[in-house]
């Protein structure tokens, strides 16, 4: 398995990137700042203006690390990805698992209970570290809440129902976000605004997630996966249905966890977030690197996998879980088993 | 039965199969690989045997790295090295070794000593899947040149010795059996399910295999299950 490696980020404007040897030279101003061997990358994520020389886009294709080119804000561009693996009968299966309609409500049954269960543990854990009661009681009911979809859900049989029993879930969730944060001046929970985000939270909340779904892209193209064909989302042109149903169960424990402990522990401030004319916001250049450095820890955590029994990191997870889906879909292994966090 | 070009398997497809037929399956059916040490070392091993020039010494001729294939076995690949040795007196005046193999017609070679040489880093197995190898490439010389090859060899790297391995009819059969075997399994598309046992700990591919998850004894529903009663029993604590 391709270990996990880091991957290195270059937030700096008008950066150039190319190869020299068998490293990736990042210059800025025709001048050398860093080089990064590439046997020590598994990707490389570009924000904003930042350039890559073909060659250099060669040498990664062949050595399977994936290039992503995001706006300055996160948004996804494109990417450089080399010839997939090929698993050809592998792809096939996973399309005509796509148009089985038991088969696919099993997956997304699956994906779905996966991610409740994280949603609960994200709550329940910040309901057992509050010191206010009351706090603790608000996050318990909507855990409480959370649990009935639950039970609902290990009985829905239709994709279309499971998607509506998602989303009520989702409503819930998002309603403990405000008692996710403790005190914080300038975050505030009052809906989900994604294009553009409205404020700081949604701004958070949209870094982390496009960080996750290039990873879980990644997971895919490196287990021999179509990203772009899921079975919890619809097929829609451009969107990676397979990355975002990988990312579902990592949503509250990799992303929403990582976006309030920063929050809580006061590492970004609602001050550091700037609101243009249209009322999007942006966060600061610090705080981005802030985020991407809590990111890259929280990838080298080390957790025990439920399933598998063996230790590995949040960042190899990803991975883990990409394999265990084509495991899935090859016929090996009788349901789709999630990443359950404890 | 005679295969057609198109539908040529890997030679060293049988090592796979040999070690195991899911890894094989991965690897020649799904294109999954991984590397780890031993992997990375044999490229290297095998690197080193394929280049180099010809080189001709005392009457022998030593090429490097030539494709090879076998229409009845529907297998292609390449030899290491094969050694070439005319008997002495068959070279026309003035003909180097080199121009008298290249330009020698079947009837030609009857008495030619034609020897692939597999390159392994390790040292000699307990089963036979090296044997099996390099008697494929021995088979598909024969077919290629219309020689017999009653020995072929196997370098080993930990040891750096040559052992023979005499292309015995039992080898053949081996060789033929696996052949057929490997077509099946690539005609079937079935990745035959995995059985967790100790050698899997060496294999490259185990974290791509999933062993222990994915053998019978495994269930995920089972798994989700557990998790699902975990997860909703949390309340009542």
């Amino acid at each position: 398995m391709k270990t996990h490696l880091n991957t290195l980020f270059v937030t700096t404007d008008g950066a150039y990137l190319c190869k020299d040897g068998q490293a990736v030279a990042v210059r800025i101003k025709k001048e050398t700042r860093l080089r990064v061997p590439l046997h020590n990358l598994d990707g490389i994520v570009c924000f904003g203006r930042v350039g890559v020389s073909p060659q250099l886009m060669g040498e990664c294709a062949s050595q399977g690390v994936s290039i992503s080119f995001l706006s300055s804000t996160g948004r996804f561009h494109a990417a450089v990805v080399g010839f997939s693996p090929g698993n050809v009968i592998l792809r096939r299966q996973q399309y005509r698992l796509a148009d089985d309609a038991v088969k696919s409500a099993l997956a997304a049954r699956c994906i779905i209970l996966g991610k409740l269960a994280n949603c609960r543990t994200l709550l329940l854990r910040a309901a057992r570290e509050t010191d206010e009661p009351v706090r603790a009681d608000r996050l318990r009911k909507i855990a409480d809440r959370l649990n009935a979809n639950q039970i609902d859900v290990r009985t829905a049989t239709t994709v279309e129902r499971l998607r509506g029993l998602e989303g009520e879930a989702a409503a819930s969730y998002f309603e403990a976000f405000n008692d996710l944060m403790i005190d914080v001046a300038g975050f505030t929970y009052t809906r989900r605004s994604r294009r553009p985000p409205l404020d700081p939270l949604n701004a958070l909340l949209s870094f982390v997630y496009a960080l996750l779904s290039h990873d879980a892209r990644s997971a895919c193209e490196g287990a021999g996966l179509d990203a772009a064909v899921g079975y919890l989302h619809e097929d829609r042109p451009g969107r990676p249905g397979m990355a975002l149903d990988l990312m579902e169960e990592f949503r509250p424990c990799l992303a929403d966890r990582l976006v309030f402990s920063l929050i809580n522990r006061r590492q970004v401030h609602a001050r550091d977030f700037e609101k243009v004319e249209t009322g999007a916001v942006r966060m600061s250049d610090s705080t981005r690197k802030t985020v991407l450095v809590a990111y890259q820890e929280r990838k080298q955590e080390v957790v025990t996998h439920p399933f598998l029994g063996e230790k590995m990191t949040f960042g190899q997870l990803l991975h883990i879980q990409a394999r265990l889906m084509s495991r899935w879909i090859r016929g090996d292994l009788d349901a789709y088993p999630p990443y359950v966090w404890k | 039965m005679v295969y057609f070009e198109d539908d040529l398997l890997p030679i060293s497809a049988l090592q796979h199969l040999l070690f195991c037929e899911r890894q094989c399956a991965l690897i020649h059916l799904e294109r999954l690989w991984a590397d780890n040490l031993f992997t990375a070392q044999g490229n290297h091993l095998h690197q080193k045997a394929h280049s180099g020039n010809p080189d001709s010494r005392r009457g022998v001729r030593t090429t490097r790295g030539l494709d090879l294939h076998s229409l009845t076995l529907g297998l292609a690949g390449q030899a290491d090295v094969i050694e070439w040795e005319p008997p002495a007196g068959s070279r026309k005046k003035g003909q180097t070794l080199a121009q008298a193999i290249k330009s020698a017609a079947p009837a030609d070679r009857i008495h030619w000593r034609v020897t692939p040489v597999e390159y392994k880093r390790g040292q000699p197995k307990k089963n036979d899947c090296d044997r099996v190898q390099v008697c494929a490439q021995a088979i598909c010389l024969e077919e290629m040149l219309g020689v017999t090859i009653p020995t072929a060899m196997l370098f080993y790297g930990q040891q750096r010795r040559r052992v023979d391995v005499p292309c015995d009819d039992a080898l053949r059969e081996r060789t033929r059996t696996a052949a057929q075997r490997l077509h099946e399994m690539i005609r079937s598309r079935k990745t035959p399910p995995a059985v967790y046992e100790k050698k899997c700990d060496s294999c490259s591919l185990k974290s791509l295999c999933l062993p222990t998850a994915t053998s019978r004894t495994h269930s995920a529903m089972d798994y989700l299950q557990r998790m699902l009663q975990y997860s909703e029993g949390t309340l009542s604590e």
